[in-house]
């Protein structure tokens, strides 16, 4: 059994999974920039006490599973969401989905994804995709970093819905629970929402590794890295500062980039100038994220290891961080009503 | 390294400023990141085998290091707790582990028992 699913193409997976499923229940204005901006998508974060391949964890986004729920509660579609103690009550409560044709979102690890190439199969747990069928038991499979539909064994799709360690999935699905008329209203509001979220996420969170203060602790770390670890080690760390930039995406600072694209696009529903003006300075900031992952790549080849290169990409974050707070405060300085 | 996969999504500005979204087959700095990550990777494997042939370490540590995970990560899978898997590590631990609890081992690490006792036979 197959649900008519219409499968695009998305930069990030939860994005991808929120644009689909959406568009699914009726939304056609739905698409990706709009998703991350409306879902406040934009973040960062050097994760405290976590390891991941033995390196610190950086995250260039907000927590799992906060886009598509946020988007729906701005945007006033009520979600279902579930976690599952049992993988038989789990497989269950998704067959009965699909047989009611809905298509459902699922959280998932990546490192038993059969259909992913081994080279990034990591054990991270946070990927998303959506299930739309069901086949001579196997599931259809809409991954939204793919380009195509692709499909995986009921075991296979076990595994991964039961992926352990930190972020395990237990199961998780979630799908927007009903078809709700998305006016233009609505989605203006749900614009500036993700705007004021986003801005004070980034601005306003005490805490010296998130947001804005973050990314200048992070240069603040790299400018000791060099004497506390060895030109190795740090190497390696600057490594997955750069790989983390996304998990399978398009790059140095592609987040930033989505957010660029979301302003141009809120510009078309609420026609400020600021908004434009604001998404060049987004758009400056990812240029810098690409140029502080080049000047990493040339010390984590061994190219470049002075202490005056790690000042350097010290400096690219720093520069980042000044451009990314003078973004959001211009977007704090917006009045919305007039 | 994404060629023959898939490609990939990006937005960029094109010539009047405006977002567009296109497809690609990744960015070279980026595939490089990753290269790196796969050289550690390889390297702590080949420590780690060094160690076990050492009698230093339990072939865990070796299967550990091959499957990517982490002293959390097969707590999380096998139930023990992080120091027990710790200990197990540990050559002499090891040598005294029941099969039973061997067996959770082997079943993460998707071989037999036997390859577990004894990983470099071959």
């Amino acid at each position: 059994m197959e649900i008519q699913f219409q499968h695009i193409q998305s930069a990030h997976c939860e994005n991808g999974v929120t644009t689909n499923l959406l568009r699914h229940s009726g939304m056609s204005k739905i698409n990706e920039p709009l998703a991350f901006g409306i879902g406040s998508g934009l973040f960062y974060i050097q994760i405290p006490f976590l390891k991941v391949n033995n390196a610190p964890a950086f995250s260039y986004r907000t927590m799992p599973g906060l886009i598509f729920k946020r988007t729906c509660k701005s945007l006033g579609i009520p979600v279902e969401r579930k976690k599952f103690s049992s993988p038989e009550k789990a497989e269950e409560v998704l067959n009965a989905c699909l047989e009611a044709g809905q298509p459902v979102g699922c959280q998932v690890g990546v490192y038993y994804l059969t259909y992913f190439p081994k080279e990034y199969r990591f054990h991270f747990n946070a990927h998303n995709l959506v299930v739309y069928g069901r086949e001579n038991g196997s599931y259809l499979i809409s991954d939204p970093v793919m380009e195509t539909v692709t499909s995986l064994s009921s075991a296979e799709l076990q595994r991964v819905r039961f992926a352990k360690g930190a972020l395990a999935p237990h199961g998780q699905l979630y799908y927007p629970k009903e078809k709700v008329e998305i006016t233009d209203a609505a989605i203006r509001k749900a614009i500036v929402r993700g705007i004021k979220k986003n801005t004070s996420d980034m601005l306003h969170i005490p805490a010296p590794m998130i947001g804005i203060s973050g990314i200048k602790y992070t240069a603040k770390k790299i400018l000791k890295w060099r004497e506390q670890l060895g030109v190795k080690t740090a190497g390696s760390y600057l490594a997955q500062l750069v790989r983390m930039q996304e998990e399978i995406g398009t790059g140095g600072g592609g987040f930033r980039f989505i957010y660029g694209a979301f302003l141009q696009q809120a510009y078309g529903y609420i026609p400020k100038e600021e908004l434009l003006k604001i998404s060049e300075q987004f758009t400056k900031a990812g240029d810098v994220w690409r140029s502080s992952a080049v000047q990493a790549a040339g010390i984590f080849k061994g190219r470049i290891t002075a202490e005056k290169d790690f000042r350097d990409m010290a400096d690219y974050l720093f520069e980042v961080a000044e451009l990314e707070k003078q973004a959001f405060k211009a977007l704090e300085k917006i009045k919305w009503q007039d | 390294m994404l060629e023959g996969f898939t490609r990939e999504v990006d937005y960029a500005v094109d010539e009047s400023g405006k977002y567009t979204s296109g497809l690609s087959t990744g960015w070279e700095v980026k595939t490089s990141a990753l290269d790196l990550a796969w050289d550690d990777i390889h390297k702590r494997v080949t420590e780690a085998k060094e160690k076990v042939l050492g009698g230093v370490a339990s072939p865990v540590l070796f299967f550990m290091e091959l499957k990517l995970m982490d002293p959390s990560i097969l707590s999380a899978y096998t139930g023990f707790w992080q120091w027990q898997v710790k200990r197990h590590m540990k050559a002499s631990v090891f040598k005294k582990l029941p099969d039973r609890k061997l067996q959770k081992y082997a079943d993460l690490f998707e071989i037999k028992l036997d390859e577990l006792k004894n990983p470099f036979s071959k």
